[in-house]
């Protein structure tokens, strides 16, 4: 019963009449914890050229972006006494005596034939050197990500990593109840302005994953009464139902090549792991075990799966080859310890471990070891690197209410993204979109 | 097996039609007289014109529906993280294995949840478990397996979304959807 069609759904006609409704869904971030180890930095406003009147502040979006890092605490503009566009204006002791260690400051100006052209300028304040300067072309409604690429170039020059202010998070939200109840699937930016509906539904939607290229999300739809696996594509609003076989489907994860999706499905008695060719439909089966074989995730280099399995009386995590054969235990610590991912260096997992009764999100050797707490728990899950392996994303409880919480792996100030009202859960973050 | 079935079953097949004697199926309740107010409504022409639907019959009786019947209570509910149906609902579903077995063209879909801890598609997983326990004693009571479908929604579909051990315990079911 494998299918691959288009289905023109009405779903997609509703989601054109709901993209004007979904403005005040945006996801709020607060800043919880401490910033110690930061870095001072100054991020002046950008001055308007020839009249240009952006619809944005973009140093203002700039500075936000690297104050959600942990990794800088931007200067308060109240304490700024000039405010210099160009290296000529620049008098570095006045931004050493206010203890600065970089300087940003850019120009917008039209550009010809439509848009803004941004300019730029990062350096450092103690020896007055240029670090990096450049120019990149913007329209109107590109803006914001446009802001993000300037924060993701800072970002990256000052610590040797690729920023990932300008990705995107899926994540889920629900609503209402019974009757009411609306499921809904959401991709914002990384900061949870421009929130766009993906699938809305009175019906459970689960598991979103990113393929590796960012333009699709594979998930779970109950629509129907019945589970089943979608891939659908963002810009087109496109979908196939790739997996609806007897029993279960669930837990897509699409390959490091973007050409498979590993799944749990239990269309033979109980859940296991198999792999989809998307192009041919071709599935093979990974894992054959009468226990629970669930939560499948991809080593970035694509030989390995590690999974979730109950075959020793626990949740434990497993890894296998993904053509199949024998699974080798992981997890060692602890009585429950599921849903693994991998870092993107491959070197690490992030999963959900039970800590005497508290469900906390915690790291471990992708190899087996001793497990490291990234959270407090209580009720947390669906963790998730950041695509350049500094954050985990995962869901947590804050006042009985679903939010999705952000961590540097190595400490440092906690994001928390909540949504006005209704629940936040199952975030997943995108690759970097190139 | 067959013998099993008889013995259990047979009594419970005539408790039931019994039951379904001594029931007269609820009238309808009668239609309010337009008033002149809403027949002026109809015949002004910035109304909607009102949708023309068929006559509601009398549902026919079912046991199903009759909270004097033991068939009323169609959920199950587990202890924590295990799908091992409680002895104290082995009546209860002796009952609908009875009933689905006596009824032709009656089917049922089982529900499996769990409550909120753990992760999302692990939970899925442990509420099939359940669904095909409920199953599984089922066709030891001689329901016919295409009589039956499972349907797992793990953790989202809490019939209490709090999350204390009260609303946890009301969570880990599996319902009996006819």
């Amino acid at each position: 019963m494998l299918r691959h069609r288009f289905i023109p759904s009405r779903l997609l006609l509703l989601l054109v009449l709901l993209a004007s409704a979904t403005a005040q869904a945006k996801l709020t971030i607060e800043i919880t914890g401490g910033i110690e180890g930061a870095q001072p930095i100054a991020v002046v406003p950008f001055g308007d050229l020839d009249g240009a009147r952006p619809s944005i502040d973009i140093g203002a979006v700039i500075a936000a972006d690297l104050a959600r890092s942990g990794r800088f605490k931007p200067m308060s503009r109240r304490e700024m006494l000039v405010t210099p566009h160009r290296q000529e204006d620049i008098d570095f002791r006045e931004w050493q005596l206010l203890s600065m260690n970089n300087l940003v400051v850019g120009e917008v100006a039209p550009n010809t034939g439509g848009g803004y052209m941004l300019r730029y300028s990062l350096y450092d304040v103690f020896s007055g050197k240029k670090l990096m300067s450049n120019s990149l072309p913007s329209t109107e409604k590109g803006l914001r990500n446009a802001a993000h690429r300037i924060a993701d170039a800072i970002y990256e020059k000052l610590t040797g990593e690729p920023g990932v202010f300008a990705t995107r998070i899926a994540y889920v939200t629900s609503s209402g109840r019974g009757p009411n109840a609306r499921v809904v699937l959401r991709v914002s930016d990384s900061d949870g302005f421009n929130p766009q509906t993906i699938v809305d539904s009175p019906d459970p939607i689960m598991s979103p994953a990113w393929s590796p290229d960012g333009r699709r999300l594979a998930y779970v739809s109950f629509e129907g009464r019945q589970s089943a696996v979608y891939v659908q594509e963002l810009a087109s609003g496109r979908r196939d139902r790739v997996a609806s076989f007897e029993g279960m489907n669930s837990a897509p994860a699409f390959s490091p090549d973007g050409r498979k999706l590993a799944l749990a499905l239990s269309k033979d008695g109980n859940p296991d792991i198999y792999v989809l060719e998307l192009g041919s439909g071709q599935l093979t089966q990974v894992t054959d075990h009468y226990a629970i074989d669930t939560e499948p995730a991809w080593a970035p280099d694509g030989s390995h799966l590690v999974f979730t399995s109950d075959r020793g009386g626990r949740p434990q995590i497993y890894r296998v080859a993904a053509g199949g054969g024998p699974a080798a235990r992981v997890t060692f610590e602890g009585d429950y310890n599921s849903a693994a991912s991998y870092s993107p260096d491959g070197r690490s997992l992030v999963m959900v471990t039970r800590d005497g009764g508290r469900f906390r999100i915690a790291m471990t050797d992708a190899r087996g070891g001793p497990r490291r707490f990234l959270s407090g728990g209580g009720l947390d899950e669906s963790p998730g690197f950041a695509p350049n392996g500094s954050m985990v994303i995962y869901a947590t409880q804050n006042n009985g209410r679903g939010v999705l919480a952000a961590t540097p792996i190595n400490g440092g100030a906690t994001q928390r993204l909540s949504q006005d009202t209704g629940e936040v859960r199952e975030p997943a973050w995108s690759p970097l979109l190139r | 097996m067959k013998q099993r079935l008889r013995q259990s079953v047979l009594p419970l097949v005539a408790a039931l039609t019994l039951a379904g004697c001594a029931t007269t199926p609820p009238e309808p309740p009668p239609e309010p007289a337009p008033s002149a107010s809403d027949l002026d409504a109809l015949s002004r022409p910035s109304q909607p014109s009102p949708t023309v639907t068929a006559p509601i019959e009398p549902q026919p009786y079912s046991p199903l529906d009759d909270p004097s019947s033991p068939l009323y209570r169609k959920i199950v509910y587990f202890d924590y993280d295990t799908s091992e149906i409680p002895g104290q609902y082995t009546d209860l579903l002796r009952a609908h294995a009875a009933y689905l077995y006596q009824t032709a063209g009656a089917r049922v879909t089982l529900e499996g949840h769990t409550d909120e801890r753990g992760t999302r598609d692990y939970n899925l997983a442990l509420g099939e478990r359940r669904a095909d326990a409920v199953k599984r004693f089922m066709i030891a009571e001689g329901v016919p397996e295409a009589k039956m479908g499972t349907l797992s929604y793990g953790e989202e579909r809490p019939a209490d979304p709090g999350h204390s051990a009260d609303a946890w315990s009301e969570n880990r079911r599996v319902e009996l959807v006819y």
